[in-house]
């Protein structure tokens, strides 16, 4: 019974440092775009000087930790009861006005400390000058997926949001326009930055200048209904010659091929046109993602599964397959209709 | 132990205990507990409601952690989840926390300050019969209404229930009318326990019982009280505005035409900040108590000890918006919040640094209540750091609506709430049954609830930092977050063993528990100084105390407290 109180500060105390290993571990060798999200692996200006904030306040509070949990262990290990028998009362002690202002004054001068460091760091991320080299790009919260507009390039993304590469020597960092066509999401790439809440009604903004290509991921951070844990993101970091050429592709009207005309047909004589929009078709829909250049993506349905004609055939025919609660209705085309419909879509590149 | 000679000839109510069972005597007993309007059976029955909700959002925690034990399971569809785990934090939240608070403050507070009963004795009962049908409508939601979309009509919109996602364009049925009307009718319940504290603490108090001779326990649930009547306000009004948006036609949270989701956040956590300290501060009421009983020395500091508990109720009321981080303030407001938040730091320290100064040279004995104290303070440590990290906005960029957040706030709500509240259970079981709640399954029962509680909520700090947001239904195979969440589940069995066990204690100890007698722990407060259980008077005479330790006094008549006052 006496080692108890002994035990239970060992404990705590092996997580803690177990923690910071391993903390420390990810931080040292994440580099580049990770399959774990880690915050500790920042790839971009915002999420570094974050990070850099973040060992500052480890710092502190790990130092707070250490000494007053030691008090606490040694406090419950020295003065515990030596045997059932000893009844007798220790001395009786009320307060101390000293020592209590002592442990007033402390906390008072780690509050001002803490407070200002990070009210710069505040300003520093929210207010940041844009430059003008800055790509805009407006992100729309949708249930349950995303729409990225780049006003000055006439594009309209999905889901994978493309932006350049950005250097020190050529900063190009990418100002996001955050907007939401029903409930509250939330931008979350932590490895580019910290999130921030797309709001109806409100227009919020983020930036970062990503410095690794690659694909970081992400997802919508603001429980957002049914299917918000499908609501990926995905960043594609660009080198300035993918960019180029993902841009090029992007700004071309859709591939229209005469071999796959029978699906064309059906998606516009079918209630797809109501909610998609295939660029130079009757299809104009807003409701549901632009489908322009649906094959130069990577996934379908928000991330909930990667885009080929098997899973798109299968999406179209019940979308509960890969996401139940969806806001896509299954279709009710027959088998025929189906392969149709998917090798036209197929063919939009 | 010393027995205690003050004046309390107990043996007056003598009442014959009628062993025989006959329906008739069954129903006289319901409709005694029923009617009641004693404070000590209405404190029994919010402990007893309190527990009952306590197993109920175990239970879903459970299986939310079946669910996220891998990723891709289809234990549970989205719909059901969601379901889940917004009943999980709405009952946990109200209808366990808002209820123990007046569970040990009703059947405490009087016999602490030596009065015969509550200030307001049908509003006692009216409060708790009110908190008790409000948690009822709420879970009749997942048997009552139609629009089952999935699984039924159960509150699905997380507990901060944000709007738009309440109103009817998305959520149809009548989900978010359940989780609004259950919450205003237990708010009135709140409302009027809260009044009943405040006027039986400020009025009711006997001779000599000056407000600084107050036992801290009784300081803490008037600062609480007060809190509670400031921020359940908030709250119902804008319940009131989301059903008039709902029904009415109104547009308040609609953001379709033109209302605002903003408002919502902030009347939401108007009330919610303020109320993470209504939970918290009764369970500092506790650890006041239990750790000078305990260490054997008096508290350290109580002037300041009460000075904080005010303190921390004041500035909890500026620091709403640090929920709030990512929604879009600008940065000077960001600024303001961070600077508020940090500020409560202070006093809490104050209360950590006091309650090791009343160990310090003490003779601390580790019984099951002083285990559960002692672990409270380390996690209550940890929870406040925590804090101090998710106060530094841009890391709560990162960190906000991920699992740290979850691991953060359980340390406080678990870590710090519930270690108190099986403190104090411990502790004052055998004042209210007249029996000790075993110490060896008392001893099994913190053990695996303090491995368990930090196998799962040690981790989810990991799983924050890793990028997993909270609420939801499952996640991707290749974020590497796997291993972490089996390790959080196995915590939650661990835990919920041990809560069975405590389960199991407190039943068989009712029937089997060593007799307590008046004053097992050797105490000090008042409470101690009737009989076990209180006759339905409490005190025989009206009690006179000289000293903040009143039962001090008469054991030591050669070094009372009143000397040093």
């Amino acid at each position: 019974m006496l080692t108890e109180p002994y035990r239970c500060v060992k404990w705590s105390a092996k997580g803690f440092l177990f923690l910071l290993v391993f903390f420390a571990w990810h931080a040292v060798f994440a580099e580049g775009p990770q399959s774990t999200p880690s915050i500790f692996a920042p790839a971009s200006t915002p999420a570094s000087n974050i990070y850099e904030l973040s060992l500052f306040v480890i710092a502190i509070t790990g130092g707070i930790f250490v000494t007053v949990g030691s008090l606490i262990a040694y406090a419950a290990f020295k003065y515990r009861q030596h045997g059932q028998d000893d009844t007798s009362e220790p001395a009786q002690i009320y307060g101390s006005a000293q020592v209590e202002l002592a442990w007033t004054v402390v906390p008072v001068l780690i509050v001002v400390v803490l407070f200002l460091t990070t009210a710069r760091m505040i300003f520093a991320i929210q207010d940041a000058p844009k430059p003008k080299s800055a790509l805009d790009v407006t992100v729309v919260g949708h249930q349950y997926w995303w729409e990225f507009n780049y006003p000055r390039l006439g594009i309209r993304g999905v889901n994978e949001l493309h932006v350049p590469l950005s250097d020190a020597n050529h900063p190009t960092p990418t100002f996001l326009t955050l907007l939401s066509a029903d409930v509250i999401h939330s931008f979350w790439v932590p490895q580019l930055s910290g999130k921030t809440d797309l709001v109806p009604n409100k227009i919020n903004y983020l930036w970062i200048d990503p410095r690794h290509p690659g694909t970081y991921v992400g997802q919508c951070a603001q429980f957002c209904g049914v299917e918000h844990a499908k609501m990926l993101l995905r960043v594609y970091v660009d080198t300035p010659d993918q960019f180029a050429a993902w841009v090029k592709n992007q700004q071309q009207p859709a591939v229209n091929d005469p071999k796959v005309a029978e699906g064309r047909h059906v998606f516009e004589t079918q209630a797809c046109m109501n909610c998609h929009t295939i660029a130079g078709t009757a299809a104009t829909g807003r409701f549901g993602p632009d489908l322009t250049h649906l094959m130069s993506r990577e996934t379908i349905a928000s991330g909930a599964t990667t885009n080929t004609p098997e899973h798109l055939r299968e999406w179209i025919r019940n979308p509960d397959t890969f996401k139940p609660g969806s806001l896509m209705p299954a279709m009710q085309l027959n088998d025929q209709q189906l392969d149709q419909v998917t090798a036209y879509l197929s063919t939009l590149k | 132990m010393a027995d205690s000679t003050f004046p309390v000839p107990g043996a007056l109510e003598a009442a014959p205990h009628g062993r025989r069972w006959s329906q008739a005597a069954f129903l006289a007993w319901l409709h005694d507990w029923v009617v009641t309007v004693d404070h000590k059976k209405l404190g029994i029955l919010y402990m007893l409601y309190s527990i009952f909700f306590l197993l109920v959002g175990g239970v879903e925690a459970i299986l939310i952690r079946i669910q996220l034990v891998r990723p891709d399971m289809h234990f549970l569809s989205p719909w059901v989840f969601n379901r889940v785990f917004t009943m999980h934090g709405t009952t946990m939240v109200f209808l366990v926390g808002m209820t123990y608070i007046f569970g040990f403050a009703n059947y405490l507070v009087p016999l602490m300050v030596g009065a015969r009963d509550m200030a307001f004795p049908r509003l006692n009962a009216l409060s708790f019969w009110l908190t008790f049908f409000g948690g009822i409508l709420l879970y009749y939601s997942f048997i009552g209404g139609y629009g089952l979309y999935g699984a039924s009509s159960a509150p699905d919109t997380m507990w901060w229930a944000y709007s738009p996602l309440t109103e009817r364009a998305f959520s149809p049925g009548h989900a978010p009318d359940y989780w609004a009307l259950s919450l205003i009718v237990t708010g009135f319940g709140t409302i009027g326990a809260s009044i009943n504290v405040i006027a039986t603490a400020l009025c009711l108090r006997c001779k000599g019982m000056t407000l600084m001779r107050l036992p801290l326990f009784v300081w803490l649930n008037v600062v609480t009280s007060f809190l509670a009547l400031l921020a359940i306000t908030p709250l119902t009004a804008a319940q009131v505005m989301l059903l008039i948006d709902r029904y009415l036609g109104g547009h308040f949270f609609d953001t379709q035409a033109g209302g605002s989701a903003l408002i919502w956040a902030h009347f939401f956590w108007i009330f919610g900040h303020p109320e993470v300290y209504v939970l918290v501060l009764p369970a500092f009421a506790i650890a006041n108590e239990v750790i000078p009983v305990f260490s054997r020395k008096a508290i350290f500091g109580y002037p300041a000890m009460a000075a904080a508990s005010v303190g921390i109720a004041f500035v909890s009321l500026g620091v709403w918006a640090h929920h709030m981080f990512t929604i879009g303030m600008t940065s000077v407001g960001n600024t303001f919040f961070v600077l508020s938040t940090m500020l409560v730091g202070i006093p809490t320290g104050i209360k950590i640094f006091n309650w090791v100064a009343t160990m310090w040279g003490g003779k601390i004995r580790f019984a099951t209540p002083m285990l559960f104290c002692t672990a409270f303070l380390f996690q209550f440590l940890i929870a406040g750091l925590t804090g101090i990290i998710l106060s530094v906005a841009p890391w709560n960029w990162q960190l906000h609506n991920s699992y740290f957040v979850i691991a953060h706030f359980h340390y406080v709500l678990v870590g710090a709430i519930v270690f108190c509240i099986f403190a104090g259970i411990y502790y004052w079981y055998p004042k209210v049954t007249g029996r000790m709640l075993s110490e060896k399954l008392g001893k099994w029962h913190f053990w695996l609830f303090v491995i368990g509680f930090h196998v799962s909520f040690d981790t989810m700090h990991v799983l924050g930092i890793l990028g997993m947001p909270r609420s939801i239904f499952t996640y991707e195979a290749d974020r590497g977050w796997a291993p972490w969440n089996f390790v959080v589940s196995i915590g939650g069995f661990i835990q919920a063993i041990a809560v069975l066990v405590f389960a199991f204690n407190l039943v068989h100890s009712y029937f089997k528990g060593r007799v307590a007698g008046n004053d097992p722990w050797d105490a000090w407060t008042l409470e101690w100084a009737t009989p076990s259980p209180p006759p339905a008077y409490n005190f025989a005479e009206d009690p006179v105390v000289t000293s903040r330790r009143p039962l001090w006094d008469i054991k030591h008549p050669e070094d009372p407290d009143w000397r040093y006052e």
